[in-house]
């Protein structure tokens, strides 16, 4: 199991550091929002993991919240965009 | 080979499975043209990618306090996600980070050009459908 | 349905069958959150979904029809399956070198339009990589998706043809007799009749 977790980190980690790219790179702040939205989602395949490899739930109300309130960030950038786009 | 070192394999296997995704997702976002398109990537790590994971996690935990946990988790981004990507899809549209060359059809334009014609002939209201591009 | 209000006024019975409905799945999900059922657990839940139907009340949803198992079985193996191809697919696209994907928006005309219909045939297409939600016409029952990973017109036309026996499999899992009878007819043709985009960044 220690393979497939190093395995899984390190697949993670070069995910994470591709979206950061974006992050960075990306020409408006919609493309941020999404990078930012995917970059969530590889953390909570992170957070998953290591529950995973200790066998240990206590992570798990995290990722709750993470599913429940991860889209708001997107939702308000995406309004602000909009909005400042009629003006 | 005991039950629980199968169930350990395809844990392990739903695991990378989703973090392949997820690195998938990393990929296409650099290398992908426009924004919508970025989108169809992002979905990936969000929906079948997160799914994989939970299980591989629910197969690992098996409890049921924390399997209704995952489900949860589950259910919940499978809920939320579509309103996110709507948003910011809708949003996008009006903008120039459109690659328009490398649509074949575009059959919203045709339709947000007859609500404009329409709002035009009743005016006085707001008008969001004629964003400056 | 395909003409008149998409959403006609709902009975009592109707109403109170919602009601019913959401206090069910909001205890449900209390007690899934707690992770143990208990009569304490149960109660409560219950409690606090009555507060929550009381004080925020849900725009009327009308679900004429009855759950088909079968059909909704159907609808969710199709689902997971399309999912794991699309997914496959757009993974692909994403590391082929020496390749810009070509894509397109195309307008959708569902034949039911129905508000439980649109929502959930938007949400099915939109978790699915490849294709995406850009607008939702309610007046019309109009979807315009995004499509990523088309090359030919003759792919745009299969992929509409998708999304329609999409609308059917969803319909055939929770719509009423006289929705089915609807999908049986043809598709309505021609332009749709313009109508003002709902809530369009207000």
């Amino acid at each position: 199991m220690t393979v497939v977790a190093v395995l899984v980190a390190t697949l993670l980690a070069v995910a994470g550091a591709l979206t950061l790219t974006r992050i960075i790179r990306g020409p408006s702040i919609l493309d941020r929002a999404v990078a930012t939205d995917v970059l969530l989602a590889v953390v909570v395949a992170a957070i998953a993991t290591e529950a995973a490899y200790s066998r240990d739930a206590t992570a798990l109300p995290v990722l709750v919240v993470l599913a429940v309130l991860g889209f708001v960030g997107s939702v308000s950038v995406a309004r602000f965009a909009a909005r400042r786009n009629v003006k | 080979m005991t039950l629980d070192a199968v169930l350990d394999v395809v844990a392990a296997g739903c695991l990378i499975a989703g973090a392949l995704l997820s690195l998938a997702a990393g990929v296409a976002l650099v290398r992908f043209p426009d924004l919508l398109s970025r989108m169809h990537a992002a979905a990936k790590p969000q929906v079948l990618g997160l799914l994989l994971v939970l299980l591989g996690c629910a197969l690992r935990l098996r409890s049921g306090v924390d399997i209704t946990t995952l489900v949860l988790v589950g259910a919940f981004q499978l809920a939320t996600a579509p309103v996110a990507a709507h948003m910011v899809g809708r949003a996008a549209y009006p903008h120039d980070e459109i690659r328009r060359d490398l649509l074949l059809t575009d059959e919203l334009a045709a339709h947000l050009d007859d609500v404009r014609a329409r709002r035009a002939d009743a005016p006085g209201e707001p008008d969001p459908a004629s964003r400056p591009a | 349905m395909t003409t008149g209000p998409a959403n006609p006024p709902l009975d009592r019975r109707a109403r109170w069958r919602n009601r019913v409905v959401a206090v069910t799945g909001l205890a449900t999900m209390w007690v899934l959150l707690w992770g143990t059922l208990s009569w304490a657990n149960v109660i409560n839940g219950l409690v606090v979904a009555a507060v929550l139907v009381v004080v925020f009340p849900l725009p009327p949803v009308t679900f004429a029809g009855r759950i088909r198992p079968v059909g909704l079985l159907r609808f969710v193996l199709r689902f997971l399956l399309d999912l794991v191809v699309a997914s496959a697919q757009i993974a692909w696209l994403a590391v082929r070198f020496g390749h810009t994907p070509h894509a397109a928006i195309i307008a959708v005309r569902l034949r039911v339009n129905s508000d439980l219909n649109l929502t959930l045939t938007a949400e099915a297409l939109s978790l699915v990589p490849g294709s995406l939600i850009l607008e939702a016409d309610r007046g019309t029952g109009t979807l315009y998706v995004h499509v990523l990973g088309v090359r030919t017109p003759a792919e745009v036309e299969r992929f509409r043809d998708g999304v329609l026996d999409l609308e059917a499999r969803i319909i055939a899992a929770i719509g009423s007799a006289e929705e089915l009878r609807t999908l049986d007819r043809p598709a309505p043709t021609g332009p749709s009749e313009p109508v003002d985009l709902e809530g369009a960044s207000t």
